[in-house]
């Protein structure tokens, strides 16, 4: 017998915007792991030579590279060269956007504010429109028409996860809202999140952004080779690989719904130098819980909370075949979804915003 | 004038910040890296989280929930995606104690 799937609106201006909401799971209360408020402010605190550290790393591999992958041009060794250059600049570019949009990777404002708009415009993504986004995904992570940043719906649309491989998803609908900014219009979807206080600044940035554009389409047009372009714009697309990677790790095969970040967000171990190029945001769980925390905080962080926590994945390659089996899963049973038991010293699993289904996981664990 | 108190002076560290409940009412009470005491609103104008669960940082108070920064000293939004202003409170030290005047 054949199973139809009925597919759940994920649109924030959608029934289940309002179905969430009288189910009290927009603007919820969430579950969080008592943390003595001595420690708290120990990890909360804020430095810049981390940050600045791992910047001046950053731009100096983009020079190095970028001076190998220019040297390479013409020649077959161009593919892994711009390869490396546009994973350098992408992948990154990701993981400084989301901490310097938190605020919190750097002690002092113009930094992350600097770094924030350079790694904004790396990944393709209009600095203010996704900062408030980013609020709301943080709000109500993973709250079906609620959360604007949900990777796919479930049962997952591969065809998105495949065209983001090469950001080609994303990107298009990026540029289109660009378009949009630029001529001081913004989608109806956007005004769910970004008051109106906010427009003048949406669209100013996106006039500077399409002047980046003109200025390199133009270089190309000058030079008669797209070379000027394979720097700027296209490694978000052609080095966007591994943001993926790490993205789809964060939730994707967890709960939908739920009022707990360890039912919905997944923390993995990574080697340093997958932790340099994320910004330990493989410690997601404990980011979600506690967004003041910086990310050269989160491995202490991580210590202090994982007795409350279900084990953390052992690498980015069992989370990703963890992930990948969920999804294939999902595709004929939407509801599946991966939990991880609790060990014995966590408070029980927070699945919605009454005490009685908080007390029902309580007996059952 | 309804001062209202609060707790022993010591009780709010340098660059901390409590938090006091007066019937339904919540409040949030600093003190600066100058070691002056201040009071607002206890929630956060943007998503009604507890300030006293946030960052003292100098004059500043960062919301734990999504980042947005309040002037402790006169109650302004000074970081998205905070935008509207903390109510504030006079506050007062006297014989040890502080002290806010709730009205």
């Amino acid at each position: 017998m054949a199973i139809v799937v009925q597919r759940r609106d994920y649109s924030l201006k959608g029934p289940e915007s309002k179905r969430a909401d009288e189910k009290g799971l927009a603007s919820a209360q969430w579950h969080a792991t008592p943390i003595p408020r001595a420690k708290m402010k120990e990890l909360m605190k804020r430095k810049d030579g981390p940050a600045i550290r791992d910047t001046l790393i950053w731009f100096i591999g983009l020079i190095v590279l970028g001076y190998l992958a220019y040297l390479s041009w013409g020649t077959w060794w161009a593919v892994p060269a711009f390869f490396l250059y546009g994973t350098l600049y992408a992948s990154p570019g990701d993981s400084r956007w989301h901490e310097c949009g938190h605020g919190t990777a750097f002690k002092t404002p113009w930094m992350n504010d600097v770094v924030y708009h350079i790694a904004s415009f790396c990944v393709l993504r209009s600095a203010t429109p996704w900062r408030w986004s980013h609020a709301r995904h943080h709000t109500d992570t993973i709250i079906v028409g609620r959360d604007p940043e949900i990777i796919t719906a479930r049962p997952p649309i591969w065809k998105i996860l495949y065209m983001q491989i090469f950001h080609l998803y994303g990107g298009p609908i990026e540029i289109k809202r660009f378009i949009l900014h630029t001529f001081g219009k913004l989608e109806e979807q956007e005004k769910e999140y970004i008051p109106a206080s906010e427009y003048s600044k949406v669209f100013r940035e996106a006039r500077i952004y399409m002047l980046i554009f003109l200025a390199v389409i133009a270089a190309c047009i000058f030079t008669g080779s797209i070379l000027p372009a394979m720097f700027t714009i296209l490694p978000t697309f052609y080095g966007f690989l591994l943001v993926l990677t790490f993205g789809v790790t964060q939730h994707l095969g967890l709960y939908e719904d739920v009022l707990d970040h360890r039912l919905n967000t997944r923390t993995i171990y990574m080697n340093r130098v997958f932790r340099f190029l994320y910004w330990n945001m493989n410690y997601h769980t404990e980011h979600h819980m506690f967004p003041m925390v910086p990310f050269h905080a989160l491995p202490k962080l991580h210590e202090e909370m994982k007795h409350d926590c279900p084990e953390a994945r052992p690498s980015l390659w069992a989370a990703l075949r963890e992930v990948i089996g969920a999804l294939r899963k999902q595709k004929h049973d939407p509801a599946y979804v991966v939990v991880k038991p609790l060990p014995s010293t966590a408070l029980p699993y927070r699945y919605g915003p009454d005490e009685d289904e908080l007390e029902l996981t309580r007996s059952e664990a | 004038m309804a001062w209202v108190e609060v707790c022993e002076a010591g009780e709010v560290e340098v660059e901390d910040v409590i938090r006091f409940d007066q019937e339904d009412r919540t409040f949030a009470v600093y003190r600066s890296d100058k070691g002056d005491y201040y009071a607002t609103d206890g929630f956060c104008t943007h998503g009604r989280f507890h300030l006293s669960e946030g960052l003292v940082m100098g004059k500043l108070i960062e919301c734990p929930k999504h980042n947005g920064r309040f002037d402790i000293t006169n109650g302004a939004a000074v970081r998205v995606p905070a935008c509207k202003d903390l109510q504030t409170y006079s506050v007062k030290v006297e014989a040890g104690k502080v002290f806010i005047d709730i009205e």
